[in-house]
């Protein structure tokens, strides 16, 4: 870059590299201490971020398996972690499927057709993207409440219900993939239907081989955006046995019974392969999110 | 750009594959399956005097089945089901929403005016007369009840009933007869009695001396009367208190002749109530104008600070003199990739007053220990230290885009000139990233305006607000206040709920017709 260069260049490279590495270890502390309490002996354990009393009780607890403390009493795991951990995945890969093939046919609708009401649709669209389903929750948990009369698996307390409430945030979907589709030349489509292919083959067996990167990336941040879903699991979900990890893991720090290393050790089960997967996936993930401007 | 065969008028693409003719049929019969499923829906939500989805699914049904009926229609399959879902689970809400916010409906305001009448005539109460312990013996695969009287005045003190079926628990009527004693056998146990319960709750049993005795306890049978009668002109008679209850349908309730309140009510329209309410009931006004400003602050300096913090590191990382930027990258954009409702929770416990580790450090060092959840200012500065360690990332790689982009030569023109760091950031930088950078802003300041996720899990909203009359916290933000409304207030007024959830939507609606306008989106 610059050919005129400041003297002071070393000195303030080197503060830079010391700023930075403040900053970030003030950034990671809060991580790097939830992983040593989830090996520190007891719920209310205080101590150095290496433990002093090494313990594998937590971690035990939270992987369900009851544990025998050293006086011989035994500990039944006081949440079911690993069935929240399920029930999230669960939800998070039926809505994102569905979320990916309703987002990605009317992606290219958008993108390569010409039809009445395109524009306000887009528009519209955008628009509604900003609203936050927890202002029509109320709403919302009357429609499923009045549905589960008829229909049970879309009732309140249903992980079917969750799932197709999550069909609402498509939008923004929607638009990640027409702007791939767009980048795309549309000759290759165009010549095959000179051939005789119909809409659909061409979008089937010329366009969507083509997208497969960008498939993934809207997979995965539907998928990551469905597991950090919280207001409408909140609302919808009641028992114990059917709640998604981001609803169970509050439960843990509830006001009257806190447990802080039992908690430790979940979220470090359960979050560590979502952070895995964020930063494997980060280049593409990231392009999306900063487009769209929203993180859920 | 290309449109389908159907829309330009020509002839129907024909399939030389026989399997491909077969899957066509399979589409139209599932969709003609959908279009059957949906108006079975409607039927059944209309009988149920629910006209409002009935009105949704039909709506869905019948654009379903024309948008899939019409060739004309062919580039709107592509979008039917994705706006079908929009209008279904967004659209619909919102509006659903809306009407919501000009009715009474809560808590004491749920049912059908229909299903009211029918809860209050089911009521009954005690007349006159003795109360009956009884019990149940066997006959055969049928059952009798053996009733003896409480206080014995001579005269049909023992009772016998009928044999009866108690797997049957329909509303009937059944004789009795006077008898010297208990039949023969053994009673059946108290478990029996307890399993028959909705049959027996359904029993009408008619006393030779003409009293009708109804299940007034788990072990008893009384002479009970219907409480209410229901007259002509749709009011109902109180026989217990002796006095005519009218359908007010102002307010929802049946009221008694000194206009008193008969729970539970029905909804109804009440216009702007809730509105007026929020606007001039003291009680709601000082909090919700309080946690209105708080919501603004609140969004606002969220962005200003991420803002600031992303864009010095971006100008940072952007530094070709540094080495090992990826490192520093992926170690600062953790708490992006963290689930935000796991590290809110760590704070949460961090923040902790007794074992807290955010305490334990300040109390070592300088020898203080905040209160942070019962001070409401502790409480908001930590809101905003929480939210700028979730919400920095995000900043940081939007300005680290927008950097790269500036063209390196302006700098280089910059350094010729005698510009210092200063003068780059204030004249090159940030001139050129402000402009693409504005509705980014404003999509931030929008999310952080509805940030309920960060309330909801770690403050709730307390420290609470003193003399509200709904619950109402000093962290509270307008989304987490609704939510606590709606959901977890005894009263559950889903009505003023859904009243300040309009308020907000008009408030966003602003912000992304704003932000469409500087954004220029290209449809």
């Amino acid at each position: 870059m610059a050919m005129v260069q400041p003297r002071s260049i070393r000195a303030r490279r080197w503060g830079a590299h010391l700023a930075l590495i403040g900053f970030v270890s003030l950034i990671v502390f809060p991580l790097l201490l939830v992983i040593s309490i989830s090996f520190r002996e007891g719920n209310f354990a205080s101590g150095s971020l290496i433990p002093e009393r090494f313990s594998l009780e937590h971690w035990s607890l939270a992987l369900g398996i009851p544990w025998e403390r050293t006086d011989g009493s035994v500990i039944q795991p006081p949440f079911p972690v690993l069935l929240w951990l399920w029930n999230s995945i669960k939800v998070a890969v039926v809505s994102s499927l569905l979320i990916l093939m309703l987002a990605t046919t009317s992606a290219y609708a958008f993108a390569r057709m010409r039809f009445k009401g395109k524009e306000p649709l887009l528009k519209g669209m955008l628009i509604f993207q900003m609203f936050p389903a927890v202002l029509s929750l109320v709403a919302l948990y009357a429609l499923f409440d009045r549905l589960g009369q008829f229909v049970s698996w879309l009732g309140i307390n249903t992980h079917g219900a969750l799932i197709v409430a999550s069909l609402g945030a498509v939008a923004l979907h929607i638009w990640t993939i027409k702007g791939y589709f767009e980048s795309i030349d549309g000759s290759l489509e165009e010549a095959a239907m000179v051939d005789g292919a119909s809409t659909w083959q061409a979008f089937r067996y010329i366009l969507l081989p083509l997208s497969i990167p960008i498939l993934m990336v809207v997979f995965i941040l539907a998928f990551v955006m469905s597991i950090m879903e919280y207001p409408m699991a909140s609302v919808l979900l009641v028992d114990e046995h059917k709640l998604t990890l981001a609803v169970g893991a509050q439960q843990y720090l509830a006001d009257h019974n806190q447990r802080w290393g039992d908690f430790a050790a979940a979220a470090v089960l359960s979050g560590l392969p979502i952070t895995v997967a964020f930063l494997i996936c980060q280049r593409w993930i990231i392009g999306g999110l900063t487009a769209g401007g929203v993180k859920g | 750009m290309f449109t389908t065969n159907a829309s330009r008028g020509l002839p129907r693409h024909r399939s030389r594959h026989v399997a491909e003719r077969y899957s066509r049929w399979a589409m139209r019969s599932l969709i003609g399956l959908m279009v059957l499923a949906l108006l079975w829906l409607v039927m059944a939500f209309y009988l149920h005097g629910q006209w409002v989805f009935a009105l949704l699914f039909l709506v869905l049904g019948t654009s379903l089945g024309v948008v899939f009926s019409r060739r004309s229609l062919m580039s709107h399959r592509y979008i039917f089901p994705a706006v079908a879902g929009l209008g279904v689970f967004v659209i619909f809400p919102l509006v659903y929403t809306v009407g919501i916010s000009f009715s009474n409906y809560s808590s004491d305001n749920l049912l059908s005016q229909e299903r009211v009448r029918a809860q209050l005539t089911d009521q009954s109460y005690q007349a006159e007369g003795a109360a009956f312990s009884y019990s149940l013996y066997q006959a055969g695969e049928l059952v009798r009840l053996y009733l003896e009287s409480d206080a014995p005045a001579g005269d049909n003190d023992r009772l016998l009933s009928a044999a009866l079926n108690l797997t049957n628990s329909e509303v009937r009527r059944a004789p009795t007869q006077a008898v010297d004693g208990p039949p023969e056998g053994e009673p059946l146990p108290m478990r029996s009695a307890i399993q028959a319960r909705d049959a027996l709750q359904a029993l009408r049993l008619q006393t030779p001396g003409g009293t009708e005795l109804r299940m007034a306890g788990l072990r008893q049978f009384a002479p009970m009367i219907d409480r209410y009668e229901i007259r002509d002109n749709g009011s109902l008679y109180d026989r217990q208190e002796d006095q005519v209850l009218t359908p007010d349908n102002d307010i929802g309730f049946f009221v008694t002749e000194n206009g008193e309140r008969i729970t539970p009510g029905w909804p109804v329209n009440v216009g702007f109530t809730n509105y007026t309410k929020i606007f001039t009931d003291p009680d709601i006004r000082g909090p919700f104008m309080q946690i209105f400003v708080w919501t603004f602050v609140f969004a606002g300096l969220t962005v200003l600070f991420t803002l600031t913090v992303g864009f010095v590191l971006a100008s940072l990382l952007q530094w070709d003199q540094l080495k090992g930027k990826a490192v520093y990258r992926t170690l600062l954009i953790l708490p992006y990739a963290v689930p935000a409702f796991i590290s809110i929770l760590i704070f949460k416990g961090m923040f902790n007053q007794h074992f807290g580790e955010v305490n334990m450090i300040l109390e070592a060092l300088f020898g203080i220990s905040p209160e942070w959840f019962t001070d409401p200012w502790l409480a908001r500065t930590m809101l905003l230290i929480v939210n700028t360690w979730l919400g920095y990332p995000y900043m940081l790689l939007l300005c680290m885009g927008l950097i790269q982009s500036i063209p390196g030569d302006l700098y280089e023109a910059s350094a010729v000139d005698g510009g210092g760091p200063i003068t780059n950031l204030m004249k090159i930088t940030l001139p050129l990233i402000i402009k693409p950078l504005t509705p980014l802003l404003i999509a931030a300041f929008a999310f952080n305006f509805n940030n309920f996720v960060l309330i909801a899990l770690l403050t709730g909203g307390s420290p609470d607000i003193l003399g509200a009359s709904t619950p109402a916290g000093t962290t509270d933000l307008l989304v987490s206040y609704t939510y606590r409304i709606a959901f977890q207030d005894a009263g559950q007024n889903f009505g003023l709920a859904a009243a300040i959830a309009t308020l907000i939507f008009l408030l966003v609606v602003g912000m992304s017709v704003v932000n469409l306008r500087l954004s220029k989106v290209k449809v």
